[in-house]
């Protein structure tokens, strides 16, 4: 919208100076930024906002910035109320699958960069594929796998061997879970590690560092920038996860997640489901805040 | 300037300094025989042999791609030779890695740690070697001290630092490893001219002071000239001549080094009936052939433009050439003029102060002396 205006300004001669000069007084920053602004606010600012209205507004109804009670969270912090527990499990499962990620994905991404040389995209295209399929699909490819009778259980019966019984358990969930989520721990842990430049490396072996020493304090303060990102974005990804826990974990577990869904649909109340997803936000925007705190995207992006 | 470091003796003996281990001085500290290093279908390095002599100020210089910085990291104990062994005062150190080594490499980009401050670079090899932390902090000051940074740049951001400064820290961590031997892969290339003249002869003093020896490898020759007691020309893989930069000035073994030294006019004679001619023209040419060479029918003749000269009478020269001038350039305190002959262009230069005969722009009488003129093979 400003930008016609700015177009027409550029064009303008005579009488509609006076409305050119005035946009001028605005920074041209502010000016070519405001279309994105706008975007912003109605994508973006506008639905948060509603969210955060209903989480304020009297339970069980469908009409928001009318009313203003803490009633919901209220309800949400009642003792009685066990749907801590879905808090609880989410992100602790998102936790755990940080935790695990972070150990199986640093090995896969220091070969990416050091070890596999030319064989490094084949490895990453590996890993990439199996976005291209629906996470749901594959969740259900993971059920018949470990089912009774599907194809580990069958394989293990015609050796003889009992079945384990591993569907349907919190365990399974947090499998799923790890799985999921490995590409987004992947590759910016391996951006992170291919930004350790390789000279600083040998200059710390020159200089009579053990393995120990170098990877303590050179590989991984350098490439923490990246390790962090992946950490990050995997929790937030993980503390939203449901489909593992519906799946794969056949419910004997709750996510956060799921209560909101039905706080939306089953039980119609808009204004607990607002509430729960409010204070999600909460937890999860304060600990990405923290992390971002300790961030220097400067070096990220190379330009320094 | 206070060299000595006591905590040295606590640890294991990766670098005891050459006064310590007694070593004979005539005994090469490090000596390479028939080192090649062989890269899938590409020789890099191809078959040098080498002694390194114990506190000199070695260089070894070629054009890009000659493989000088495979030979270091090899040096270094980054790389392994494919073949020949390299010893270290008697050791065969082949397979040693670098961390083992008393050598320590100064790198083209520096390698100087980004996330650490400048006095936690220069501490990182002590910190490696187990030195306690206030015996660290005293060393790095010293250090500073020497490669003369103010001590406040103890805590400063190591990115924060200019050019020149980021050298010094990078020199001072190197020390601080207190190796026998230093290396340094152009660490002087990305600088400017002012700025690398100075730390040039900061080096050249460094090097005196210490005692160390040092290698180091450019692609300029003039850059060896300032700091070299010994300078080593490599091409191709292999090292085509080693000698001080005055032998190497003043007597290039072929013409490859002739021409890498600097500008000069070269061109083909052969043994013809009647004496020697020049290769193309069969002009006759008056050649001082080098004992070496007495049976040779072909050679390269070098003659450095300022061993050319203006005549007044064609009498004056062992050789002459008659030709016009047809550039002329300012090298600051020396004028090179281009001078065309009927065959070829020759250089001559001539100090600012002298008046060269035969002013203008007309033909010129241009010649040089037999014994003034390098005889090479071609």
């Amino acid at each position: 919208m400003s930008d016609a205006a700015l177009g027409a300004a550029g064009t303008t001669t005579g009488e509609s100076r006076p409305k050119g000069r005035a946009l001028r007084g605005i920074p041209a920053g502010v000016r070519c930024a405001s279309p994105v602004a706008l975007f912003m606010a109605l994508g973006f600012l506008a639905p948060l906002l509603t969210v955060i209205g209903f989480a304020f507004a009297e339970p069980r109804t469908f009409t928001v910035f009318d009313s203003f009670t803490l009633e919901n969270f209220a309800e949400i912090f009642d003792p009685a109320d066990t749907v801590w527990m879905s808090f609880a499990w989410s992100l602790a499962l998102a936790l755990l699958t940080v935790v695990l990620l972070l150990f199986v994905c640093y090995p896969i991404a220091y070969g990416l960069v050091r070890v596999f040389g030319r064989w490094s995209s084949l490895v990453s295209i590996a890993f990439v594929f199996p976005l291209f399929i629906s996470e749901n699909v594959r969740l259900y490819g993971w059920t018949l796998f470990f089912i009774n009778h599907g194809v580990l259980d069958g394989l293990l019966a015609q050796l003889g061997l009992p079945g384990p019984d591993v569907l349907f358990t919190p365990a399974i969930t947090l499998f799923g879970m790890v799985y999921t989520y490995l590409p987004f721990m992947l590759f910016p842990m391996t951006l992170g590690l291919s930004m350790v430049p390789a000279d600083l490396v040998e200059a710390a072996r020159d200089f009579g560092a053990s393995r120990t020493m170098i990877w303590r304090e050179i590989e991984l303060p350098l490439a923490m920038p990246g390790i962090l990102i992946g950490a990050l974005l995997t929790f937030v990804l993980a503390a939203g996860a449901v489909a593992e826990a519906k799946i794969l974990g056949g419910q004997s577990v709750i996510m956060i997640s799921h209560d909101i869904e039905i706080a939306f649909t089953y039980s119609q109340n808009w204004p607990r489901g607002a509430a729960l997803a409010v204070l999600l936000m909460l937890v999860i925007g304060g600990l990405s805040m923290a992390v971002m705190a300790r961030l220097d995207l400067d070096r990220i992006l190379g330009r320094r | 300037m206070n060299m000595t470091f006591t905590q040295q003796a606590e640890t294991p003996p990766a670098a005891g300094s050459a006064a310590d281990a007694g070593a004979d001085p005539a005994l090469p500290v490090l000596q390479l025989v028939g080192v090649s290093k062989r890269f899938d279908g590409f020789t890099a390095v191809d078959d040098i042999s080498l002694d390194i002599r114990e506190g000199e100020f070695l260089t070894i210089v070629g054009p890009s791609g000659s493989g000088k910085t495979t030979l270091l990291r090899m040096l270094a104990g980054l790389e392994q030779p494919s073949s020949g062994n390299i010893t270290l005062r008697g050791t065969l150190i082949n397979d040693l890695p670098a961390r083992a080594r008393p050598t320590c490499l100064v790198f083209q980009s520096l390698a100087l740690f980004p996330h650490m401050s400048v006095g936690r670079n220069i501490e990182f090899p002590l910190k490696a070697k187990g030195v306690a932390a206030a015996a660290r902090r005293a060393r790095a000051l010293e250090l500073l001290k020497m490669v003369r940074l103010p001590e406040d740049y103890y805590g400063k951001n190591v990115m924060k630092c200019s050019g020149g400064e980021r050298q010094r820290v990078a020199l001072a961590r190197a020390f601080a490893y207190d190796p026998d031997v230093l290396f340094f892969d152009e660490p002087l290339s990305a600088l400017d001219y002012k700025l690398k003249k100075l730390l040039e002869k900061e080096l050249k003093d460094l090097h005196k002071e210490s005692g160390k020896t040092f290698v180091y490898i450019t692609h300029s020759l003039e850059e060896a000239m300032v700091m070299s007691d010994r300078i080593g020309v490599m091409r191709a893989g292999k090292l085509v001549q080693v000698g001080s930069p005055e032998a190497i000035y003043g007597a290039p073994a072929n013409r490859f080094v002739a021409e890498f030294v600097g500008e000069v006019n070269v061109f083909p004679v052969s043994r013809g009936d009647g004496g020697w001619v020049i290769g193309e023209t069969g002009e006759p040419v008056r050649v001082a052939l080098p004992e070496q060479m007495a049976g040779a029918r072909q050679a390269a003749v070098v003659v450095r433009p300022e061993y050319m000269r203006f005549l007044e009478a064609p009498g004056d020269a062992d050789n002459v050439v008659r030709g016009t001038v047809y550039n002329e350039y300012s090298l600051g305190s020396r004028m090179q003029y281009q001078i065309r002959s009927k065959h070829r262009v020759f250089l001559v230069e001539m100090s600012r102060a002298q008046t060269r005969a035969g002013d203008g722009k007309g033909e010129v009488l241009i010649g040089w002396n037999a014994e003034d003129a390098i005889v090479v093979e071609a």
